[in-house]
């Protein structure tokens, strides 16, 4: 063989072991990225939204139920006439003789 | 032999739909009393009365509540005049919960009773809330059972009573799962899932099937008893989200879906807006609805004892309504009480639309144009008000 022609052959050996490595690298960094998840779920979740920014839900129109006799009246006259039932959200109650 | 119109198996439900989802679990509700009255108008029957609800907390853990909510009927809705006479007629229904706060964890209890000439209903419920990862979810489960008692009243030398002869039961079950999600400082999402379970006698004792039958002149139709199957079971998903603007207003967008049994198929959009000005908070909404038959529903049977079950139902027909809402609510300040916080003087206004789509006006058939199968559909236009005062303390 002459000089040439080994240096080729190492050249695409090396090529081989570096796109095996390259997919070595691939699995450790997924490998990583779940072991660093697992861990992160070991700690308590940090809030993205921080107390003091929660203004805007203490002001009553941010309320699903803002009027509570009022919401479970309406939700009364629907369900009467209807044949969809339930998974309203609201506080419901009333029969639908309606 | 009067008979009347009503829908037992809505009944049962309105009053199992009792387990609200609190937005923060750890929070028990505010302490106030409203005092509301409302009135309906619309395709021949007018339902007006009070509505009242006051919550009070004792200590720092404990919350209760107590409701009073009355029905006063009059109805000559085309189902009455088809099979029976106009009525007139009383529902009464008290309630009352108590709310139990313990770290992040709200238990919520309750029982209603709800009270007719021919009904009678009761409906057990609890729940939990839990408030968890800093207080941005809260998750809530519940439970609740309901059993009913179905009469039906006949008249006796002039007196209406209930039938000595007849007496049906109903049982109900109901499960839901409720997740508060809030997204970001201006987003919350409401996620609610819920299965009920009936089983018993589900339908109503009035209404009536029709089948085709030419040896009536005229009408060409017959009214049979209904028959309902003994069971149901039925669940339902939604979302809901609501965005606060930049400029102190809400706007809220709700999707559900629904599935039942008995074939049914519903879905509902719903659009709000919540503008607040000055001492007002002004709202306005749009309601859509549709859903398809129940698989033995039919506006005209081909004949008698066409099927094992056999329904007429409005409830139970293919149709899509749109509901058109307006509120107003005024805060004023009541003098010499310095133990009111805050009081409201409120207004609803909603106008809905139904349009069935396999439901006929049958009272028109026989008149000469229409026979059976033939009269135009049924349209249904109905005005809701409500008026009520609030109050904090």
């Amino acid at each position: 063989m002459s000089i040439r022609s080994e240096l080729n052959l190492r050249a695409s050996r090396f090529g081989d072991a570096r796109k095996s490595c390259t997919k070595c690298m691939g699995i450790k960094i997924i490998m990583g990225l779940l072991i660093l998840g697992t861990l992160a779920g070991c700690s308590p979740i940090q809030p993205w939204v921080k107390p003091y920014e929660r203004e805007h839900f203490a002001d009553p129109i941010m309320s699903f139920n803002r009027d509570p006799v009022s919401g479970t009246y309406i939700d009364h006259v629907y369900e009467s006439r209807e044949g969809s039932r339930g998974a309203t959200g609201g506080v419901g109650g009333g029969c639908g003789c309606n | 032999m009067q008979l009347r119109w009503f829908n037992p198996w809505a009944k049962a439900l309105a009053a199992l739909c009792l387990v609200g989802t609190p937005a923060i679990a750890d929070v028990l509700p505010d302490d106030r009393a409203d005092v509301l009255y409302h009135n309906y108008d619309g395709g021949g029957i007018t339902i007006q009365g009070p509505s009242v609800l006051v919550r009070k907390k004792v200590g720092d853990s404990l919350s209760f509540s107590a409701s009073y909510y009355e029905d006063l009927i009059s109805s000559a809705s085309i189902d009455v005049k088809l099979s029976a006479s106009p009525y007139h007629e009383t529902r009464k229904q008290e309630g009352f919960s108590v709310d139990y706060l313990h770290g992040k964890t709200i238990y919520t209890a309750g029982y209603i009773h709800s009270r007719e000439p021919d009904y009678s209903s009761n409906t057990a419920y609890y729940s939990i809330s839990q408030s968890m990862f800093g207080d941005l979810t809260t998750v809530t489960f519940g439970f609740r059972r309901g059993w009913d008692d179905v009469f039906r009243d006949v008249k006796v030398n002039g007196v209406i009573q209930n039938d000595p002869t007849f007496q049906r039961q109903a049982d109900h079950r109901g499960y839901t799962l409720s997740v508060s999600q809030i997204l970001t400082r201006n987003a919350i999402l409401d996620l609610n899932f819920e299965a009920i379970t009936d089983q018993g006698y589900l339908q109503s004792p009035y209404r009536k099937i029709r089948y085709f039958d030419p040896t009536v002149p005229g009408k060409q139709f017959t009214l049979a008893d209904q028959i309902y199957p003994g069971t149901r079971t039925s669940t339902a998903a939604s979302a809901d989200l609501k965005y606060y603007l930049p400029f102190r207003a809400a706007v809220t967008g709700l999707y559900r879906f629904y599935n039942d049994t008995w074939g049914i198929t519903g879905h509902t959009v719903e659009l709000d807006y919540t503008q607040p000005y000055r001492h007002f908070i002004f709202d306005g909404s749009i309601r859509y609805y549709r859903q398809n038959n129940a698989n033995f529903y039919s506006d005209l049977f081909p004949r008698a004892d066409y099927s094992n079950f056999e329904a007429r139902d409005r409830e139970l027909a293919a149709f899509h309504s749109i509901s058109l809402g307006f509120g107003a609510a005024y805060e004023f300040h009541v003098p010499y009480a310095r133990w009111i916080n805050k009081s409201s003087l409120n207004f609803h206004f909603n106008h809905l639309m139904i349009d069935y789509s396999d439901f006929r006006n049958a009272l028109l058939a026989g008149d000469g144009v229409y026979t059976a199968g033939t009269e135009p559909l049924y349209k249904l236009n109905a005005n809701i008000y409500q008026v009520f005062v609030s109050i904090w303390f």
